[in-house]
């Protein structure tokens, strides 16, 4: 018998796939059950791993035969999401960040956004005032260097923080060679959320057993918004030091473009993900990370939304004041990128890039027909 | 006044609800259990056995009328009725469209169950997603539904439906189905069928019940009581050896040790007492619950060796474990000198062969009573590992006795308003033994008709 040394998380996940393993029925749902009938025993690795592939979709909870309250007391999502946390703090770089995921996420977020504001208000204050109409650009206020250099830090920081964290999950059992189809079918399961499809196509469970895509198409506004944001931002870096065309930019210019639709997709998405979060069948959940969960969610909306305001006050007193509020508000998210719920992509993404290696080998158990 | 009351809350009610709407009915279904035990032993189902002359969706091949009809005689050795059984197969063809409509998904055979991927169409999720699309699409289209509503008798009146009652509430119904299941959680019935074995034992006593334990049988013994002609032997049921250590109610699907041919089983003994390779487990498993009930204590043990493992389904609680065999007799607390005569004689016997699990092989033992006709190879390998096994019982088979309509009969006088499915009739085709599937099958089909004629019957009788 191989030590196990788990968690008391990893221990009640061992115990409820002991049982999903000798049932069976929840195969169709997602990649966690195909993934969980490769194996007999689940050692750590394997319980971290089949976490982060869980997504949360509860479809397995609804169907469950021995969930609560049955005495087997089933509940694969609600087990997983405890060990999924564990394991964002466990793999966390530098290591004793790693407790920031078991405080309070709203609190940190928040604080954060507020405490960033108020310190780019405070220096606004120091410099100027901060309700006047500002002829110009937003470099008027912050010189563009200015924002490079406190920027790219905490940024280069954040995906260094994270990637040194998601190597360490990579490593902790190593799935075989990356072969392309393997990148390719990952990449796919990523981009469409394939397991929030509940095997289907009609989507997983929200706030009882009826299935939906709200959440899926939700999620899909948030990300493609994040990541159009994310593209306005590296467009107009390329102008900016390439083509030596800094903002402002025009309306129907490529960052404005991108970064409108991609504000919009994240206040919509984040408002839609909070609702929803609001309406969670409490079973799903992990209840103590809803305030990581939702203070992500409201971290994001806080800076798409904001971004938006700034495009539509931009010649109006109001500017210095939202700039502030909106460069706080993104410095928090960056900051917190690497200890908090954005953290649940990286690692799935790397949960779905193992599973598409690791179905694509042939299974080790010789099973006979029941 | 409801056109329908449906009683129970299971596959066939719920089919025999959303049959009745669909025609136009109104329909009350009343559920015993509270809502989070809803569905009866449909929740622990996984797949419908379904006919079919080619390829359809998730079955593979073909599974034509006479295969299914062969396989169900063979199972029930007979004790089964052809019309009834014909009529369940050709509906089982037909009525998965039905089913995708009120939203159940089907999924191709699940791992370990491949044997069945011509014969059955899993449901994605198990049978508690179809009892919950089930009572979703019975909510939208307006079947009233009451849970923690159990009935504790009828009224009834020359053979015909009056009114139900539950507690002190009586509710009256132009036309009633009876789909409340099987008397599997009755523990006093159970022990009364099953009565004193030669050692003195009642041999029920030691039954684990893998189905619901809101099948109590209530219903069943008042209609038994009130004339209605029966069908089937009490003790007669879906009985497989599972660990003896599930819970006592609602083990399910995930209890069952499914290595007992890949080793030898003995009893309290320590005596072997069973083929354990007589033939495929698929096609086995369903008589080991019996052959257990049979032994002193109503208990076995499954021992398997280290060539074992991985071979299986793995087993939900960890098998005992020792490194020789005589230490796993004293952790089994078998007698070690008459476990280690009879391991010694099977592994003596053990004739060389090639040994193939996927195929009827030639391993078998030479010499030996009882044999062990394939699979049969010495165990030998450390570590070994003990099972105990008990009997756990599914669905017990005693129903009423019904005609194609499944109308309820009095003295052979069909009721013109009282129907019946499921568990509660389904001893109609399934007199003895099992094969997979099929009780979702004969609900189904049964459930369907049920509420067609109860909404039938309910409107001549808002003519008349």
């Amino acid at each position: 018998m191989p030590e196990k040394l788990l968690t008391a998380n990893e221990a009640e996940v061992d115990r409820v796939l002991a049982i999903c393993n000798a049932c069976r029925y929840c195969e169709g749902f997602c990649a966690v059950f195909p993934a969980m009938t490769r194996r007999l025993e689940f050692a750590k690795a394997d319980i971290n791993y089949l976490a982060n592939l869980c997504h949360n979709c509860g479809a397995c909870l609804h169907a469950c035969q021995y969930a609560p309250p049955h005495e087997f007391a089933v509940n694969v999502p609600q087990a997983m999401a405890k060990v999924r946390r564990e394991t964002y703090a466990e793999f966390a770089w530098p290591a004793a960040l790693g407790s920031l995921y078991k405080r309070n996420g709203l609190t940190l977020s928040l604080a954060l956004a507020v405490g960033l504001a108020l310190f780019l208000i405070l220096a606004m204050a120091t410099t100027g005032s901060l309700w006047r109409v500002v002829p110009g650009s937003f470099y008027a206020i912050f010189p563009h260097n200015l924002m490079v250099a406190v920027f790219a830090p905490v940024f280069l920081f954040a995906i260094l923080a994270l990637g040194i964290g998601v190597r360490g999950f990579w490593r902790q059992e190593h799935a075989g060679p990356v072969s392309g189809a393997a990148a390719g079918e990952a990449t796919h399961n990523v981009l469409r959320l394939k397991y929030l499809d509940g095997g289907h196509g009609e989507g997983c469970n929200d706030e009882d057993d009826r299935f939906t895509l709200a959440r899926r198409r939700l999620h899909h506004l948030t990300f493609y918004g994040f990541l159009l944001c994310f593209a306005a931002t590296c467009v107009a870096t390329v102008y900016h030091y390439f083509l030596s065309w800094p903002a402002p930019y025009a309306y129907a210019s490529v960052p404005k473009v991108l970064g409108i639709a991609g504000g919009i997709g994240l206040v919509v998405g984040t408002i839609g993900l909070f609702w929803l979060n609001l309406r969670r069948h409490p079973l799903h959940q992990d209840i103590s990370q809803r305030t990581m969960d939702r203070g992500f969610i409201a971290l994001l909306f806080l800076a798409a939304a904001s971004g938006l305001v700034l495009m539509l006050v931009k010649s109006t007193a109001a500017l210095p004041l939202v700039l502030c509020v909106h460069l706080g508000s993104v410095m928090a998210l960056f900051l917190t990128l690497p200890y908090g719920k954005f953290a649940h992509g990286i690692y799935r993404s790397a949960a779905l890039l193992k599973w598409a290696i690791e179905r694509r080998q042939p299974s080790r158990l010789q099973l006979s027909e029941d | 006044m409801h056109d329908v009351l449906v009683i129970g809350g299971g596959n066939a009610a719920l089919c025999a609800a959303l049959m009745a709407r669909e025609a136009g009915a109104s329909v009350l279904l009343l559920e015993g259990s509270p809502r989070e035990w809803r569905g009866g032993n449909s929740q622990h189902t996984r797949n419908l056995r379904c006919m079919h002359d080619a390829p359809q969706d998730v079955l593979v091949d073909a599974y034509p009328e006479e295969e299914f009809w062969q396989d169900l005689l063979t199972v029930t050795g007979g004790a089964t009725d052809e019309a009834l059984a014909r009529l369940v197969i050709r509906a089982s063809s037909t009525c998965r469209p039905w089913m995708v409509r009120h939203g159940v998904r089907f999924q191709p055979s699940l791992s370990g169950a491949l044997h069945t991927a011509r014969t059955n169409a899993f449901f994605m999720g198990g049978g508690k997603a179809l009892v919950n699309a089930y009572y979703r699409s019975a909510e939208q289209v307006g079947v009233q539904i009451r849970y923690d509503a159990q009935v504790n008798e009828l009224e009834l009146r020359d053979g015909r439906f009056v009114a139900a009652h539950v507690s002190n509430e009586r509710i009256e119904a132009r036309t009633c189905v009876l789909a409340a299941g099987g008397f599997e959680s009755n523990r006093e019935w159970l022990r009364e069928a099953w009565g004193v074995n030669e050692l003195g034992e009642y041999p029920a006593d030691n039954f684990l019940i893998r189905g619901t334990r809101f099948n109590t049988g209530v219903l069943l013994r008042f209609m038994m009581s009130a004339g209605a002609d029966m069908v089937g032997d009490p003790t007669q049921a879906h009985m497989v050896a599972i660990d003896a250590r599930a819970p006592l109610y609602d083990g399910g699907i995930c209890t069952r040790i499914d290595c007992v041919s890949l080793g030898v089983v003995v009893n309290r003994d320590a005596e072997r007492f069973y083929d354990e390779g007589e033939d495929f487990w698929p096609k086995r498993y369903a008589i080991w619950g019996r052959l257990v009930a049979q032994q002193p204590g109503q208990i076995a043990y499954s021992i398997i060796d280290a060539k074992a493992v991985g071979r299986f389904m793995p087993p939900v609680f960890p098998g005992t474990t020792a490194n020789t065999l005589p230490e796993l007799a004293v952790a089994l607390k078998l007698d070690e000198t008459r476990f280690m005569q009879t391991m010694n004689a099977y592994n003596a016997a053990c004739r060389p062969g090639t040994f193939d699990h996927t195929a009827l092989d030639n391993c078998a033992t030479v010499g030996l009573t009882p044999a062990k006709t394939h699979w049969a190879r010495p165990l030998d390998t450390p570590p070994f590992f003990g099972y105990a096994l008990r009997p756990g019982v599914t669905f017990t088979y005693l129903g009423l006795r019904v005609d194609e309509t499944t109308a309820v009969q009095f003295g052979g006088r069909p009721s013109p308003n009282l129907f019946v499915a499921g568990e509660m009739m389904a001893g109609n085709v399934l007199g003895k033994g099992y094969t997979a599937g099929v009780g979702m099958s004969i609900g189904t089909a049964f459930g369907r008709i049920a509420g067609t004629q109860a909404a039938r019957a309910a409107k001549e009788r808002a003519r008349a």
